[in-house]
């Protein structure tokens, strides 16, 4: 073996690029190269049409007024006012409904649990939780709230809305409160115990502070998730043409980005087009400032990383 | 065992059992509490499956296996087989997986090596979380006004030169299976690199540096240690890519063409299970909710089956080393 290699050239430590498996090793490279750019073309593409086509139609007029019924002018197109406000209130509800569950679940399993049989259900139901497609979501929250007119006799809902993205949002909160918790020294706690604290207040004052940053990150990730979400909100919160103006109105239909995007994106009038455009633009910043912030809590804390996906 | 410790001091107060009441109570309803809370995962898992089998009961004594296979989807007779939709969601996914696998493990190697400058790297990486935050609905509406008037061509010429082939068989008149399906990889891209990108980068340093030590290259070692000691999390990667794929909604109903009848062809219009239910769902009555409770049922089947095997593959596939 060594012989035949002699053969072909004198042994050295020199990187010589015209040997075969240097020639490989250049193209494999060149190959990743072209395919990488190959998955970042269509982001490019995505976001500056979003950005060209949908920035250029933002004015105060599009996001202050409500849309219109079908139109071929982009002045009578309306706006899209109401469905800003609907995103923010179907997301806030969300919210109020899946952290403190997501909270309180993940304190169980990380603190009360101790690798008991019914925990590593409850993780395993997490994971198959996080894995069930949204649209499931939707068609559970029809079927046990709007079609049965559970809530005070109303149908479709801003609550019914709120209540799907929460079962989107749940699955993330558990996991991230449950791994924060875990991140935290056990030092702590027994110190905690040896002063006399009482598990309530060793978790409330001790443990869960020293775990908010990872928490946090992973509100503000499923917030910017549910958002973003059409598929539970078509047959829950359904659509409005009205402002959202009293507190009674979490009962009836409400607006929300996303699905006036999918609604007026299949419309034939291009002042409608036009408008989803917009809202797409309005969506996508939204989101991105909830990325950008979980992303700065993230990089305080290196560790939240590896629990989020 | 602190019961033990303290028996015969004088502090016996901070017993647990000599504690005030109230501080009991507050530690045990915590405590039950966080229970739970807990709780509600199982009883939301528990309920999902109940309303959907529930609602679906009609339709599965009706049908029963038939509905599987039978591609029927016609709500004036009342009469309704859900083949075509099933077909549109194994292929769309299935082919959205393998197009994606190639380029996003590229995508993550090339991220994890220092083949291109650091700060490159880290501007490209950043660029695809951001394409991850991207809610489906806008690249719904990139696809539909973008993306499907740029390939049509394409697609016309592949249709031409190769409409022999039972999968290029029809002209391309607009939405399809095809956009569908490039819309979904755009959409798994990002999943599969950065949990390939992980993985890789939990690779011990050691064994990249043993591997250059006997002389191998770079690729060598990508393609002979790396990859075969990251492909546990690869591989869960892509399968949890492919059940988001089948479960994919908004996206793939605004660009597939929403129609019930069968072809073979990726350039025709179909339809997925999802999308019949966004479609539909809204409007049905009768025995038309029976039977999209009944595909719904048939998709949790299917997602959950992926979800399962990816769980279990990152157990079983993990190398120790």
């Amino acid at each position: 073996m060594k012989e035949d290699l002699n053969q072909y050239y004198k042994p050295n430590l020199r990187y010589n690029s015209s040997l075969r498996r240097n020639l490989l090793d250049n193209l494999l490279s060149l190959i990743s190269i072209i395919f990488t750019i190959i998955a970042i073309c269509p982001l490019i593409l995505v976001l500056s049409f979003i950005f060209i086509k949908g920035g250029s139609h933002i004015s105060f007029t599009i996001l202050s007024n409500l849309p219109e019924p079908p139109g071929d002018d982009l002045s009578l197109a309306g706006g899209i006012g109401n469905a800003i406000v609907g995103t923010l209130i179907v997301t806030l509800g969300a919210s109020f409904i899946s952290v403190p569950i997501g909270i309180g679940g993940g304190i169980y399993l990380a603190e009360y649990s101790r690798g008991r049989t019914f925990a590593k259900f409850i993780r395993f139901g997490t994971n198959i939780l996080a894995g069930v497609p949204s649209i499931i979501a939707g068609v559970f929250v029809y079927g046990i709230i709007v079609s049965t007119k559970i809530i005070i006799g109303s149908t479709y809902s801003a609550i019914a809305g709120s209540i799907a993205l929460s079962i989107l949002m749940l699955p993330t909160i558990i996991k991230t409160t449950d791994e924060g918790l875990k991140l935290v020294p056990d030092d702590l706690r027994k110190g905690s115990y040896g002063l006399g604290a009482s598990k309530f207040t060793t978790i409330t004052k001790i443990t869960l502070p020293s775990a908010i940053p990872t928490i946090a990150t992973g509100i503000l990730l499923s917030i910017a998730r549910a958002a973003g979400e059409t598929a539970p909100l078509i047959f829950t919160a359904l659509f409005s043409f009205y402002w959202f103006d009293s507190p009674q109105a979490i009962l009836e239909p409400i607006a929300s980005l996303s699905v006036l995007i999918y609604n007026f994106a299949l419309e034939p009038y291009a002042s409608q087009n036009e408008l989803a455009w917009a809202a797409s633009f309005v969506l996508v910043m939204i989101l991105l400032v909830f990325n950008v912030m979980a992303k700065l809590l993230q990089s305080a804390n290196p560790a939240v990383k590896r629990t989020i996906n | 065992m602190r019961e033990e410790i303290l028996t015969s001091s004088s502090d016996s107060q901070f017993l647990y059992r000599n504690r005030p009441k109230n501080e009991k109570n507050i530690d045990d309803g915590f405590k039950n509490l966080a229970i739970a809370m807990a709780s509600m995962v199982a009883i939301i898992l528990f309920g999902i499956f109940l309303i959907v089998f529930v609602g679906s009961i009609d339709s599965i004594e009706k049908y029963g296996l038939k509905f599987l296979y039978i591609s029927d989807w016609d709500p004036v007779n009342d009469s309704y087989g859900a083949f075509t939709a099933i077909y549109g969601t194994i292929v769309t996914s299935l082919s959205a997986v393998l197009i994606a696998v190639p380029i996003a493990i590229c995508t993550a190697i090339l991220l994890t090596e220092d083949i291109i400058n650091k700060k490159i790297r880290i501007i490209i990486s950043s660029m695809i979380e951001l394409l991850a935050a991207i809610p489906s609905v806008v690249l719904g509406l990139w696809a539909i006004f973008i993306l499907e008037p740029f390939i049509r061509p394409i697609l016309l010429l592949i249709n031409k030169n190769f409409g022999w082939i039972p999968l290029f068989s029809t002209p391309p008149i607009g939405p399809g299976i095809m956009p569908a399906i490039l819309i979904l990889v755009i959409m798994i891209l990002p999943i599969i690199t950065s949990i390939s990108k992980d993985s890789i980068n939990q690779v011990p340093k050691k064994l990249r540096e043993a591997a250059y030590g006997i002389g191998s290259t770079r690729w060598i070692t990508i393609l002979n240690v790396v990859l075969p000691a990251a492909i546990s999390g690869i591989a869960g990667g892509v399968l949890l890519a492919l059940g988001r794929a089948l479960g994919e909604t908004m996206a793939v109903t605004m660009i597939i063409g929403n129609s019930n009848n069968f072809s073979f062809s990726l350039f025709s219009p179909g339809n997925t299970i999802s999308s019949l239910l966004a479609n539909q769902f809204g409007e049905a009555d009768g025995g038309q909710v029976s039977s999209l409770m009944y595909a719904s049922l048939i998709l949790m089947l299917i997602t959950l089956l992926v979800n399962l095997l990816a769980q279990w593959i990152v157990q079983k596939l993990s190398l120790r080393y």
